[in-house]
């Protein structure tokens, strides 16, 4: 048996976003602080995990590419932005901001040794909620 | 031409800061080898106002901060012949050019050669019912709304034609935006049509600084978590490129920011879908297997790039009349700021709907729930939300009819004397809209129509 050491937390520890729109199609990245925590969001960041987080703007499917030479993930979320920059009532016309939504609101149990050693999520008192 | 190439980008997008290309100037000044500064302002609506304006004056429809971007670097250019490549032409680029022409007389500047890239603009030669009624890739109709522009994105071999002019500066309307980039390299290393890996690096250095900041610091900090050094100062993006299309990213001496992996990795990601074929009218690019290694603090080398077959037809982008958006706000605070919000959102709904008004209206209660929410309030549950808080309400709609709009505006205004209490800080506004699609057409159609032509001065 394998004794990780893990914590609940938000992606937000140990993976970084970015997010563009194309229409109503909006691309997220991920991509991981350490290249040790590759593995875990390949196995965790599911494309079924990401289609839940955005069902409430409407978003249809979700695409997940994979770049391991960079650790990183590539979401491409359809539906996702009101009809586009274009036509979107949302104060974000762009959905800019969504990266976050990936960022704070997939809390998982993640493994310590994945965190940046200069993270405040190192420190177990960190009060993230 | 063997020499390395080096192309710094001076703006992002048509608003980006005015003063950025200035240590550009310098940093390329001390750079051996040819050197270009691009600027990229032109969003898919800004165009279609361009046009718009260029309907109502023949003599305007290029960028409005031209002038902005270019005085404060004008004469550095011409003393350390860096070539300008921008899409400050938009809707106009031949009107553009005579600006520049008198401002560097202006200046007490050398006359500039100016050459303009024409033929993105399929309205020109296309049947305009055609484009209306043409299928869009996202399936949307356009049938019935007014045209207001339809831009082919033209490409770097397009871009390369009008720096083959000899140019010092070449303005163009609609091209991709990495064709910036592309272009100035297919010039100066002629790289053909089936040298596809180097057409796909080009691109994706092209990708890597169409964004100006966002690969150099900016649009990353995170404060705590991902810390960037003197935001405020950030240097935008110079590229050395090599002739077989490997290039490092890296700044200017002396600015703010910084260039890491990470840096670049977002901006690689941003507005991209399948990392295996990033479409431009060149290429199709593959980065799958890049690779970036840090060769020093602030440079970032990227390795690794692969080309595939250019695609068969081009991207034309055709933005229509799209009615009126109705914004307006009004603040609560303090205790039970929550539930007052809320119910002056109510109200508005409630008397809109009585006017008769029965479309969406999005609600928003800033603070509670928002742009993350879509604007749903059961979104709220769950969230510790303090009693004693500061909350705004937004409410907003696109209609065809102004007036709707108006109305909207109106009614939230009118919450001040007749809402719950303690409302203040009412913002409204009513907007024109543009809707936009994209439609494919075979490049027959469009590649006669693309010339190169130098503007003389009048």
């Amino acid at each position: 048996m394998t004794n990780i050491k893990t914590r609940e937390l938000p992606l937000h520890a140990i993976a970084h976003a970015r997010a563009g729109d194309k229409g109503n199609v909006s691309n997220i990245s991920l991509i991981a602080y350490l290249p040790e925590a590759y593995d875990f969001l390949k196995r965790e960041v599911s494309e079924a995990k990401v289609e839940a987080l955005f069902a409430h703007l409407g978003a249809g499917a979700v695409k997940r590419y994979e770049l391991p030479n960079l650790y990183a993930f590539n979401f491409v979320i359809q539906d996702a932005l009101d009809g586009g920059v274009n036509a979107s009532r949302s104060l974000d016309r762009h959905g800019k901001t969504l990266s976050f939504i990936l960022l704070s609101r997939l809390i998982l149990d993640i493994p310590e040794a994945l965190i940046p050693p200069s993270s405040p999520y190192r420190d177990p008192e960190f009060n993230w909620r | 031409m063997d020499r390395d190439v080096y192309i710094a980008n001076g703006a992002g997008f048509s608003g980006d800061r005015f003063d950025a290309a200035v240590p550009l100037v310098a940093h390329l000044a001390t750079c051996s080898g040819p050197r270009y500064l691009m600027f990229e302002v032109l969003a898919e609506r800004t165009i279609a106002l361009a046009q718009n304006a260029k309907a109502k004056d023949p003599s305007s429809g290029y960028s409005p901060y031209l002038e902005n971007y270019l005085r404060p670097i004008l004469h550095d250019v011409q003393k350390h012949q860096v070539r300008i490549v921008s899409n400050m032409g938009a809707a106009n680029p031949a009107a553009g050019a005579r600006h520049i022409h008198r401002l560097a007389e202006e200046m007490g500047l050398k006359p500039f050669k100016i050459a303009v890239l024409t033929g993105d603009d399929v309205t020109s030669y296309l049947d305009r019912q055609a484009i209306i009624e043409a299928e869009t890739m996202e399936g949307t109709s356009l049938a019935g709304r007014d045209l207001c522009a339809a831009n082919a994105y033209l490409g770097g071999d397009a871009v390369a034609k009008a720096l083959d002019t000899g140019a010092d500066i070449v303005l163009v309307g609609r091209t991709t935006d990495s064709a910036l980039v592309l272009g100035p390299l297919i010039h100066e290393f002629g790289w053909q049509e089936e040298a596809l890996d180097k057409l796909a690096a080009g691109t994706i250095c092209g990708h890597l600084l169409e964004c100006g900041g966002q690969v150099t610091g900016a649009y990353f900090a995170d404060p705590g978590f991902k810390d960037v050094p003197d935001l405020a100062g950030v240097g935008f993006p110079l590229a050395e490129v090599r002739a077989d299309g490997q290039f490092t990213i890296t700044k200017a001496d002396g600015t703010g920011g910084c260039v890491t992996k990470a840096t670049v990795t977002e901006q690689l990601l941003y507005e991209m879908h399948d990392p295996s074929c990033y479409l431009v009218p060149d290429v199709s690019a593959d980065v799958t297997e890049m690779q970036l290694i840090e060769e020093a603090p602030n440079r970032i080398k990227v390795v690794g790039i692969k080309g595939h077959e250019r695609p068969e037809k081009l991207k034309v982008t055709v933005c229509v009349d799209g009615g009126y958006m109705a914004e307006a706000e009004m603040s609560y605070a303090g205790l039970n700021a929550l539930k007052r919000a809320k119910l002056a959102g109510e109200v508005v709904l409630s008397r809109m709907r009585a006017s008769g008004y029965n479309e969406e209206i999005r609600m928003d209660i800033l603070g509670a729930y928002s742009v993350l929410d879509g604007g749903r309030a059961e979104r709220m549950e769950g969230k510790n939300l303090p009693f004693d808080g500061d909350y705004r309400v937004r409410l907003a709609l696109i209609s065809e009819d102004r007036d709707k709009a108006q109305l909207l505006c109106n009614e939230l205004q009118h919450l001040y004397c007749s809402g719950p209490a303690g409302g203040g800080g009412y913002r409204a506004a009513v907007t024109e809209q543009m809707a936009s699609a994209s439609i494919l057409l075979d490049r027959a159609l469009i590649a006669p129509h693309v010339k190169a032509e130098v503007i003389a001065h009048d």
